[in-house]
C-alpha cells in the first residue's frame, strides 16, 4: 500500500457507513464527473477498500495515488487517467 | 341502518384509487427486481427513481437525499440509531422531547444501555416545548436532539425551526419525526434547516407499510438493515416496488392540494371543537389552541375512561380512538397527556378526532349530535364522575396532583 499525505482532491465522495460494494460502483460513476488528470478522494470505513480500491483502478486503467488513515475513515485517492467506460 | 363516520385518520386512512391504480402494475405484470441489470429491473428502477423525485418534491429535498423505510418508525429509527452509531465520537449524548412517539423515546432509551446520556426534554402546558429548554439542557457532547415537528396525540405543532438552529449552535445533528405533519401542513426541509426528517406513507395517503427519511446531503447515517447496497447502501432489502410507487404518487397528489385542504379541514376542525365544547361540561381541548394540526381535535373528557366512549361511539358508526393508534390498546395513560400536565384521572378520559378531506360537515354535526349523550352515558355509571358529584373526589385529586408533581420534578431536573 502507497502512503500519501497532504493531497487536495479536487471531488470527495463519503462512502463511510455505507455498504459493500458501493466502494466498487460509486467511484466509477463520481469519476465520470471529473476531468482528466483531478483527484477523486474516496473516504471509507470498510478495510476491504483497501484492497479493492487500488485493484479496481488497476482493472478500469485508473491511477490509485495512494492513502491515508484518517481519524475515522480511510482516504484513498484516485487519479482519473482516462475516461470511465 | 347505522351511518358511517371514520375521524381516526391519523391511524389509518384509505389510499386515493389514482394511488391504487398506480401501485397495480408493479404487484403484478412489473414485478420486476430494480436491482436487476437487465431493462426490466431497470423499468422498476425507473420507478422507484420517480417516486424518490415526488416524495422530495414534497418537502423541498433533493432526491438523493431521500431513503425509503417501511414505515415513519424505521424512519425514527434510522434517524436516531443511524446519527448515534456513525458519529461514536462526536459526543454521547442525545436529547428528545418527552412527547416523542415510542419509536424515537425508545430509540433514546436504547442508548442509554450503551451509556449515552439521554435527556428528555419537558414541555409546557399545550405541549409546546420551549426553545430556552434546550439551550439550557444542550451541550458540546450532544450528538443529536429530536424533537417532532407535529404531535399525534395532541396536535400540538413545535418551534422546530429555532430548535434546529440551537442544536446546530452546539454542532449537534437535528431530526424531527414529522409522520404526523408531512401531507397535511406544507412542510420544507430548508426552511426548517433540519438535518434528519420522518415521513410515513399513510400519513399523507400512501399505502401502509411506506416511509421515508430525508437526510441532509454529506449527513453519514449508519445502516439498520445491513445487506445489498440498495438505497445508495443505507437500506438493505429488495425494494417495496409497489409501496413505493405509491407513496410518490401520493405525495404528488397531496402536494397539489395541501394548501386548500389544510384550511378545509381547519374549518371542520373549528365546527367540531366549538361544537362540542358548548355541548359537553368538563370536557378539555387538548393541545395547543392555535398552533396546531388542521385536522386534528384532541379533548380529555372528565369522568370517564377514553376506551369506553371510542367503544360507545362506535356503536353509533362514529369512529375516533384515544390517542396514538400504537398506544391505545396498552390501556396505560398516555405519556404525552401526562408530559402536558394532566392528572392521571383526567388523561384517561382522553379521545382524538382525526379529520381528512372525506368528512364533511354534515358529519361533523352528527357528531356533535350523538357524542354528549354517550359521554352522559358513561358519566351516570363512573364511580369517579358520581364521588365528584358529590363532593367527594377531593382526595383522588390530590393523589394526582401529588403524582404528576413528581412527574413534573423528574422533567425538571434535566
Amino acid at each position: 500500500m502507497k502512503f500519501v499525505s497532504g493531497i487536495e482532491p479536487d471531488d470527495t465522495l463519503d462512502l463511510v457507513c455505507r455498504m459493500c460494494p458501493l466502494h466498487l460502483l460509486e467511484p466509477g460513476e463520481r469519476l465520470k464527473c471529473l476531468k482528466t488528470g483531478q483527484v477523486l478522494e474516496v473516504l471509507t470505513d470498510y478495510d476491504g477498500a483497501l484492497e479493492d480500491i487500488p485493484a479496481w483502478c488497476r482493472r478500469c486503467g485508473q491511477e490509485f495515488v495512494g492513502m491515508e488513515e484518517g481519524e475515522d475513515c480511510y482516504r484513498l485517492y484516485i487519479r482519473k487517467v482516462k475516461e470511465v467506460a | 341502518m347505522n351511518r358511517t363516520v371514520y375521524m381516526d385518520h391519523a391511524a389509518a386512512t384509505p389510499v386515493s384509487p389514482e394511488v391504487a391504480e398506480v401501485m397495480e402494475p408493479f404487484l403484478s405484470e412489473r414485478f420486476w427486481n430494480p436491482s436487476a441489470v437487465y431493462d426490466l429491473g431497470y423499468t422498476a428502477r425507473e420507478a422507484v427513481e420517480r417516486a424518490r423525485g415526488q416524495v422530495a418534491g414534497l418537502i423541498n429535498a433533493t432526491p438523493e437525499e431521500i431513503v425509503f423505510t417501511s414505515s415513519g418508525a424505521e424512519a425514527n429509527n434510522l434517524a436516531v440509531k443511524g446519527i448515534a452509531f456513525a458519529h461514536p465520537k462526536k459526543g454521547r449524548r442525545i436529547i428528545v422531547s418527552a412527547i416523542e412517539h415510542h419509536s424515537v423515546l425508545n430509540s433514546a432509551r436504547f442508548f442509554e444501555r450503551l451509556d449515552y446520556e439521554v435527556t428528555f426534554l419537558p414541555v409546557d402546558g399545550h405541549g409546546v416545548l420551549d426553545p430556552a429548554r434546550l439551550e439550557q439542557a444542550i451541550d458540546g457532547e450532544t450528538v443529536l436532539v429530536s424533537v417532532m415537528l407535529a404531535n399525534s396525540e395532541i396536535g400540538t405543532i413545535e418551534p422546530v425551526g429555532e430548535l434546529a438552529r440551537i442544536a446546530h449552535d452546539h454542532g449537534a445533528f437535528f431530526h424531527t419525526d414529522a409522520v404526523a405533519a408531512v401531507g397535511t401542513i406544507p412542510v420544507d426541509v430548508k426552511d426548517l434547516g433540519v438535518d434528519l426528517l420522518s415521513l410515513s406513507g399513510p400519513g399523507l395517503g400512501g399505502p401502509k407499510g411506506t416511509g421515508a427519511l430525508y437526510f441532509k446531503r454529506g449527513t453519514r447515517l449508519m445502516p439498520l438493515i445491513h445487506g445489498g447496497i440498495q438505497e445508495g447502501g443505507r437500506r438493505a432489502g429488495t425494494e417495496n416496488v409497489p409501496g413505493i410507487v405509491g407513496l410518490g404518487k401520493a405525495a404528488e397528489l397531496r402536494r397539489a392540494v395541501l394548501h386548500e385542504r389544510a384550511v378545509e379541514l381547519a374549518a371542520l376542525r373549528d365546527r367540531l371543537v366549538d361544537g362540542l365544547m358548548a355541548r359537553v361540561p368538563r370536557l378539555r381541548y387538548t393541545g395547543h389552541p392555535k398552533q396546531r394540526l388542521p385536522g386534528h381535535a384532541s379533548f380529555c373528557v372528565e369522568g370517564i375512561e377514553g376506551e369506553a366512549l371510542v367503544f360507545l361511539l362506535s356503536a353509533k358508526g362514529i369512529y375516533a380512538n384515544t390517542g396514538s393508534a400504537c398506544a391505545s390498546k396498552a390501556l396505560k395513560v398516555s405519556p404525552v397527556l401526562v408530559a402536558i400536565g394532566l392528572p392521571d384521572v383526567i388523561a384517561q378520559g382522553s379521545v382524538v378526532f382525526t379529520l381528512d378531506h372525506t368528512n364533511t360537515a354534515d358529519q361533523v354535526d352528527y357528531v356533535i349530535e350523538e357524542f354528549p349523550g354517550a359521554v352522559e352515558r358513561l358519566r351516570a355509571m363512573s364511580p369517579v364522575w358520581n364521588r365528584e358529584q358529590d363532593g367527594k373526589g377531593d382526595e383522588a385529586d390530590n393523589q394526582d396532583q401529588v403524582r404528576n408533581e413528581a412527574l413534573g420534578r423528574t422533567c425538571e431536573a434535566v
